[in-house]
């Protein structure tokens, strides 16, 4: 359907935006809401004001975000009703269950907790004033938690059955949704990438101080840590991902397939992985391109003779078992995404092993480049996650759950297209003008530094702080 | 009992939950333009509800998600039928949000005023729209035999809706006033009282007429005396609040809501969705439901959860008691000076 005012082509660039729009704040949420509490668990420990200051500066960015994450999560959790409500009838039977359990055990964990700690400087016991952000992080890792395992759901159905007289489909067996190989291999890269973005962030912010040579007694000791978290954080990604990869090929091989656009089946050196290719957009003829044989076989079945199916045979395997139609996603932006994905993801890590060596032993760069490079390398393992996703979620379609439900019968059948433009308007305007809002706040937040005289080393701490709105 | 009746009330307990702790802070932000005459009296509003509003919102968010899991079919009607009004919920809902974190970070009188405007209407807009929605749920609405709403957004306002979103501002507006005189000292909680009091007085009128209106029309054997409950409720708290009883007042108006919003789901059931054009086409407990597997699954995450949900919840309104004066703000929001200060950092001030 090409038609601009289709309620279905409209719904999918809602959903898609919004969602990418809210997933712009969630991996700051999770990734600075540890990071903070590390922070804060330091300064309990060793008493040094430094730490206190890091906590405070460090979280005061964290709630700049969470705010955003919060509100826009409201609008996730109201489309699937409003814009997808075959979709929702369909499935609402498996795919609430997480849901639900995501409000209950985790949202209202978060929510509750986060308010402790915000308001409760100066209320709580010391111990249990750190311990409200400790959970508050917790609730934020187990809500991804199960929202990876509604998603995982989608992309690889399990534990239920088709009610053929009521036209959905039934859940038959909690665990199995919940314990899905997909959710299980989705989970862990999820939030080890989202250490990468909260740990770019830091750098950033920490870059810019030593750059004007302020703030060094804080600045320093949280840059080094961002960088160790993004290398470390950054191999257990690409650990991850080569498991998420392996799954991947045995529940979905048309996205293995598309990702690589791979229109014939190949094996053996034959199935070489291009880093780099110019062609028709949609990979049917090549022009030049860059192969590293084997590895393509390699990443889809750790064996070097693997054969990796191709679209067509897929295509027409599909075609026999759901009836015509065409059953590949958009090859170009499945074939890109993926490969930005891990080059930007890659250079981040590269980026901060390079820091971590010009700043060993207590060495300081001069060179502006060096800082220049450390701020504007923010976006980069953000950027990685959003085109992950992007992958993710396009490699999918034609189906919204793999082959039980297309995307295009999921669609809410009463609503017209004037409906969804209204709202795809209203949203794009209200989130266009808080995405402004929140990062002039940002920048300032993080340009004007930690507050507090830079007391020396003493031991004795700062007492009450109080917080307000 | 079986599960679908079991879950029809879980899911009631969590928008009754929803109505009585985000009703206050509606009531809290309307009553901004009413009660606060300076930016220090505004702080003040705004400081009772601070550590609070988000844990409060969150349970529109587990409402709406047990909605899903337990009456899929009817989160899907009623959520796809009632489409612009839950857009501009939800565009109210964000305006609310943000602002409520944002507004303290820039000491300028535009920026605030801009952001106070917009916590007004980000309460106003739900406060009035989920009494709008509720009425017409109550009221049924047009369906086809695949259960779509098949009206428009101005087929939601009609007469009988509008003086249900009227009765749930007002509510939610004396509530929230009521709050106020509860939590806070001074000449703004003696304004606050004699606000709650004559706002009181016409909630009562309008209460009245709309609960009548509601069991005249859908009542059942359960919904009548509740109704009835509510009222009483509603006017003890009145005279509660005449008499300057802040803590009474305010549990009265909690039990107010809570039960008037019980009895709008008594009114529903064995509904819920009922369609006004032909009952063949209504969703009712039975046909919108999941499979007893699902909602037993569900009974024991909630009969195993909602304990600790609650103990903590309230653990959090224990430690947050005190009342909140001109005196407790620190003297300016945002240290003006680019130069650190000599004090002891303020996170968030
Ligand atoms: C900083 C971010 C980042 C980085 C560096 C990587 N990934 Fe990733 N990847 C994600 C962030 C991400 C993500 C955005 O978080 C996704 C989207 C869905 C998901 O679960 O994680 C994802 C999805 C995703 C999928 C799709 C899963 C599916 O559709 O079922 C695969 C196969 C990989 N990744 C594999 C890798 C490999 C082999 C990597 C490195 C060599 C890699 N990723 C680096
Ligand atoms: C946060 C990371 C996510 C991002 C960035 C993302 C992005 C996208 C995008 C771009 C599409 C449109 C694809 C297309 O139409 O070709 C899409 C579709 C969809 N996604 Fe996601 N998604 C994310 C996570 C999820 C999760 C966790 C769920 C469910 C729990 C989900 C549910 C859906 C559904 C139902 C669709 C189908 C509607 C459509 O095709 O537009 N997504 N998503
Ligand atoms: C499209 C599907 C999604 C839905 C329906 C959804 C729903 C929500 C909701 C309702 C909230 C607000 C919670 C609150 O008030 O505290 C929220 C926030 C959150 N979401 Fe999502 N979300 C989606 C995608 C994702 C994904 C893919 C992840 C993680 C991998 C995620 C992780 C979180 C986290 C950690 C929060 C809390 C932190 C914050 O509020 O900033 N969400 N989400």
């Amino acid at each position: 359907m090409n038609d601009i005012l289709s309620p279905l082509v409209l719904s999918q660039w809602q959903f898609g935006l919004t969602t990418i729009y809210h997933f712009l704040f969630i991996p700051i949420t999770i990734g600075m809401a540890t990071t903070t509490a590390v922070f804060q668990t330091a300064w309990y420990r060793t008493a040094k004001v430094k730490y206190l200051q890091l906590t405070q500066f460090f979280g005061k960015i964290f709630l700049i975000n969470f705010a955003m994450g919060v509100v826009t999560g409201i609008v996730q959790e109201f489309q699937f009703g409003m814009n997808w409500s075959t979709y929702s009838r369909f499935v609402g039977d498996v795919f609430g269950a997480p849901l639900a359990m995501e409000g209950l055990l985790a949202f209202f964990l978060e929510a509750t907790f986060i308010g402790l700690w915000i308001f409760g400087w100066d209320k709580l016991p010391k111990g249990v004033h750190l311990a409200t952000i400790w959970v508050t992080a917790a609730g934020t890792i187990l809500s991804a938690y199960f929202i990876l395992a509604a998603n995982a759901f989608m992309q690889n159905p399990v534990g239920f059955r088709i009610n053929e007289a009521r036209g959905r489909a039934e859940l038959t067996d909690i665990w199995a949704v919940l314990t899905n190989k997909v959710s299980l291999a989705s989970f862990p890269h999820t939030i080890t990438a989202s250490f990468m973005v909260s740990a770019a962030l830091v750098i950033c912010i920490a870059a810019w101080h030593l750059a004007r040579q302020q703030n060094l007694d804080t600045m320093r000791p949280a840059i080094i840590f961002a960088m160790w978290t993004m290398i470390g954080a950054g191999i257990l990604t690409v650990l991850t991902g080569d498991q998420l990869g392996l799954v991947m090929v045995q529940t979905q091989p048309m996205k293995m397939a598309a990702a690589e656009a791979a229109y014939n089946t190949v094996s053996g050196s034959d199935a070489s992985f291009s880093i780099f290719t110019l062609g028709t957009p949609d990979g049917v003829n090549e022009l030049f391109s860059i192969r590293i044989p084997y590895l393509l076989s390699f990443l889809s079945t750790h064996t070097l003779t693997g054969t990796v199916e191709g679209i067509n045979d897929l295509q027409a395997q599909y075609r026999t078992l759901y009836g015509p139609g065409n059953y590949a996603p958009v090859v170009w932006a499945t074939y890109w995404s993926f490969r930005w994905m891990i080059g930007l993801g890659m250079l981040s890590v590269l980026l901060s092993a390079v820091g971590l060596w010009l700043m060993r032993k207590g060495r300081l760069p001069k060179n502006a480049w060096v800082w220049r490079i450390a701020v504007w390398a923010f976006p980069l393992p953000l950027a990685a996650m959003i085109v992950g996703w992007i992958f993710t979620e396009m490699g999918r379609q034609p189906w919204i759950v793999f082959s039980l439900l297309k995307t295009s019968d999921g669609v809410s059948p009463n609503l017209t297209g004037l409906d969804v433009l209204i709202s795809i308007v209203a949203f794009t305007l209200i989130y266009g003008i808080l995405a402004v809002v929140e990062f002039r706040l940002l920048k300032r937040a993080a340009q004007k530094g930690p507050e507090g005289a830079p007391l020396s080393d003493a031991s004795e701490a700062p007492t009450a702080t109080v917080t307000v709105y | 009992m079986d599960l679908n009746i079991l879950w029809f009330w879980i899911v009631g307990f969590f928008f009754i939950g929803y109505f009585v702790l985000d009703g206050f802070d509606f009531g809290v932000g309307m009553a901004l333009p009413f009660l606060g005459r300076d930016d220090i009296d505004r702080r003040v509003m705004i400081n009772t509800i601070g550590p609070v509003w988000d844990m409060n919102e969150t349970w529109l968010i587990v409402a709406g998600a047990s909605l899903f899991a337990a009456f899929p079919e009817w989160y899907a009607t009623l959520f796809s039928g009632f489409y612009l009004a839950l857009l501009l919920i939800l565009l109210a809902l964000i305006a609310r949000g943000v602002s409520f974190e944002y507004r303290h970070h820039r000491p300028e009188s535009r920026w605030k005023k801009w952001f106070d405007g917009m916590i007004v209407v980000g309460s106003v807009v739900p406060a009035l729209l989920w009494g709008v929605a509720f009425a017409n749920i109550v009221q049924g609405v047009a369906l086809d035999s695949g259960h779509n709403y098949t009206g428009t957004l101005f087929d939601l306002l009609n007469p009988y809706a509008l003086l249900g979103g009227l009765t749930t501002l007002l509510l939610f507006f004396t509530h929230g006033v009521v709050f106020i005189s509860l939590k806070t000292d001074g000449d703004l909680r003696l304004r606050a009282r004699k606000l709650a009091v004559r706002s009181g007085a016409l909630t009562i009128i309008v209460a009245a007429v709309f609960l009548l209106w509601t069991n005249l029309a859908n009542g059942q054997v359960a919904s009548w005396p509740l109704a009835i409950l509510a009222a009483v409720l509603l006017i003890a708290s009145f005279f509660a609040n005449l008499r300057g009883r802040e803590r009474y007042a305010f549990s009265l108006m909690a039990g107010t809501i809570a039960v008037a919003v019980a009895s709008l789901f008594a009114a529903l059931f064995p509904d819920v969705m009922p369609a006004s054009n032909d009952v063949a086409n209504s969703l009712t407990i039975a046909n919108a439901s999941s499979t007893p597997y699902t909602l037993s699954v569900m009974s024991w995450v909630a009969v195993a959860v909602l304990p600790f949900v609650l103990a903590y919840q309230a653990y959090t309104y224990w430690v947050f008691r005190k009342r909140i004066t001109r005196a407790s703000m620190p003297e300016d929001t945002q240290p003006r000076s680019d130069s650190p200060s000599a004090s002891a950092p303020v996170l968030g001030g």
